[in-house]
């Protein structure tokens, strides 16, 4: 378990991207003399990934989380640095380094469209040398556990968006691979299916202590799966380490309302010194730090006559967008 | 690269011919679309063209039809398919599993001669209903040697084309190049006029190209005209042993570029 699957060591990969000004002029010299400029997506980033981990990528779009996982799932070469994934070079492409790993991405398919998606299955299980007797047992298993088993004969074309993403699922871990690196996987889908889809991959985590790496927008994927987040800005990593530290660290304190009984006690809990966030009548709303919240709420229920309280947290949501907006974390 | 086996060539085979079937109606259009051969057979005996070349109507007709089943089953589209995929990225899940994309286009072609097969065959048959002096049986050694040498035009065919796909890596239209290749495609290979009809000039430098040997050579196997079936099968064999590592190369060298674009 302790073991580091993923190593990374300064690693950078730069695009050379044609560029073009607008209008004729440049149009004509575009034409004539194409002008290229070299953009570094992902500069110096090094990072380690236990067996088992569940990592999520956060990063605006463009930050360079899939280019990330794009070098450690071998489908681009980097520019420069190291990189070990369980023990190959990815971007070699070995037979065993490929038969250890998969890549889903919510805005792709894999899966033949006009055919059901059990042949696709077959197929996979065919490169990946699986037999059929065990490829029988796995789809049968995995179709359960993702409840499509009545969807394995209608043509993927005529499946709705949730069941072709489980369909795709199925398709990229039928070789049970030991490191899944998943873009985007609950892309467009309800809130039903993102809620399936989360926990099945926390099931399949538990089972079979596969590392995967998320990216993800939605920010219950995060949540939900990961303990331990990564921060991309610009190519760069501006922070790599557990969740609950990232949020407490992006949102050290709480919003407390607090109802008092009588105006006497809303006046003295006003002039205590504690940090007045807004006051209306009796309802007073305070800042009080997350780490002194148990004892600063007992201290004013000794003191007043409260009514009722509610402490409210800051979205995740609302805090993840702040490292989406700010460099530093 | 390749880790191909019997069990993934014929579960390959089986899924891509279960999808052909589905677009069973667009290659039977795509088999009727193939009767060049025959356009060119009227206009070289309403003309009596042949007598210059010495070849009698039957034969030449024979020729033609031998053309047309020939084309038909050494049709190769990989580079579209492949630079559609390249370019949204469609390729991806595919180049992270432990077999090269290109088996699968592979399969997806020789499944669409599966589907082929039985439209070439009714054509075939409306062409002799209404040319019955031309009907022959070819010999089974004979037939054997022809679906091979057709199948090695097929290869020659699906590694220039596929050596022009990779170069998607670098260009995003490769295809553009392609169309270069299909005015020479279309007049050395025989496809318009038996290779024996030009020049002997121009037919001595022609014999070095593949062109040939997609189309003339296998058409003149099996329909029995005069073909040097030794030279004609070893130019088959060098141009693929030319072809197949500079694919090889090119693949390699591609992939290192691949951005990944649309994914």
């Amino acid at each position: 378990m302790e073991q580091n699957i993923i190593k990374v060591e300064n690693l950078s990969k730069s695009f050379e991207i044609a560029s073009k000004k607008p209008g004729l002029k440049g149009t004509i010299k575009h034409f004539f003399r194409r002008e290229t400029q070299n953009i570094n997506v992902i500069k110096d980033i090094s990072f380690e990934i236990k067996r088992g981990e569940i990592i999520g990528f956060l990063g605006a779009n463009g930050a360079g989380k899939t280019t990330i996982l794009k070098m450690l799932c071998g489908l681009i070469y980097p520019s420069a640095g190291k990189l070990s994934v369980s023990g190959y070079l990815p971007y070699k492409r070995k037979v065993n380094f490929l038969k250890n790993i998969t890549l889903i991405m919510g805005q792709k398919q894999q899966l033949i469209w006009d055919l059901p998606p059990i042949e696709s299955f077959y197929l996979n299980a065919a490169i990946y040398d699986i037999d059929k007797f065990e490829a029988k047992r796995r789809i049968k298993r995995l179709s359960e556990m993702l409840e499509i088993d009545k969807e394995l004969y209608i043509p993927v074309r005529k499946l709705s968006l949730g069941q072709r993403m489980k369909a795709e699922l199925l398709a990229a871990l039928i070789h049970k691979p030991n490191i899944l690196f998943l873009d985007e996987p609950t892309l467009g889908l309800d809130i039903n299916a993102q809620r399936n889809l989360r926990k099945f991959l926390q099931i399949y985590n538990k089972e079979t202590e596969a590392t995967i790496c998320l990216t993800s927008h939605y920010m219950k994927d995060i949540t939900y799966l990961c303990r331990r987040v990564i921060c991309v800005h610009e190519g760069s990593i501006t922070y790599d380490g557990s969740l609950d530290k990232l949020l407490k660290k992006l949102s050290p304190v709480n919003d407390i309302l607090i109802i008092c009984r009588s105006d006497k006690d809303a006046n003295q809990l006003s002039n205590s010194g504690l940090m007045i966030k807004n006051r209306n009548k009796k309802e007073i709303t305070l800042t009080i730090k997350k780490n002194a919240i148990t004892s600063t709420l007992k201290e004013i229920l000794n003191k007043f006559d409260i009514e009722d309280l509610y402490i409210s947290e800051t979205p995740v949501d609302e805090i993840i967008g702040e490292i989406l907006i700010n460099k530093k974390v | 690269m390749s880790n191909l086996n019997i069990n993934k060539l014929t579960t390959l085979l089986k899924v891509q011919y279960s999808n052909m079937l589905e677009y069973r109606v667009e290659i039977a259009l795509w088999a009727i679309s193939g009767i060049i051969p025959f356009f060119m057979l009227n206009i070289w005996t309403n003309n009596n063209l042949n007598e210059s070349i010495n070849l009698s109507n039957i034969m030449l007709s024979r020729y033609f039809l031998s053309a047309f089943f020939v084309r038909q089953f050494s049709v190769v589209w990989v580079v579209f398919t492949f630079e559609e995929d390249a370019l949204l990225g469609r390729i991806s899940p595919y180049l992270i599993q432990p077999l090269n994309p290109f088996f699968r286009y592979f399969a997806q072609h020789i499944a669409e001669q599966f589907t082929r097969f039985p439209f070439a065959i009714i054509i075939a048959l409306i062409f002799f209903l209404f040319n019955p002096e031309s009907l022959w049986i070819p010999s089974l050694g004979i037939f054997l040697l022809s679906c091979i040498s057709t199948f090695l035009s097929f290869l020659i065919q699906f590694l220039i084309q596929s050596i022009i796909a990779c170069l998607c890596f670098w260009t995003e239209k490769a295809s553009s190049i392609e169309r270069l290749l299909f005015i020479p495609t279309l007049f050395l290979s025989g496809l318009l006029a038996p290779v024996i009809s030009f020049p002997e000039k121009v037919k001595s430098w022609i014999y070095i190209t593949p062109f040939p040997y997609l189309i003339d050579f296998p058409a003149n196997l099996l329909s029995g005209n005069k073909t040097n079936m030794i030279s004609g099968f070893l130019m088959q064999l060098i141009w693929i042993s030319i072809l197949f590592p500079v694919f090889k190369r090119i693949w390699n060298l591609g992939t290192k570029k691949y951005t990944a674009m649309g994914s």
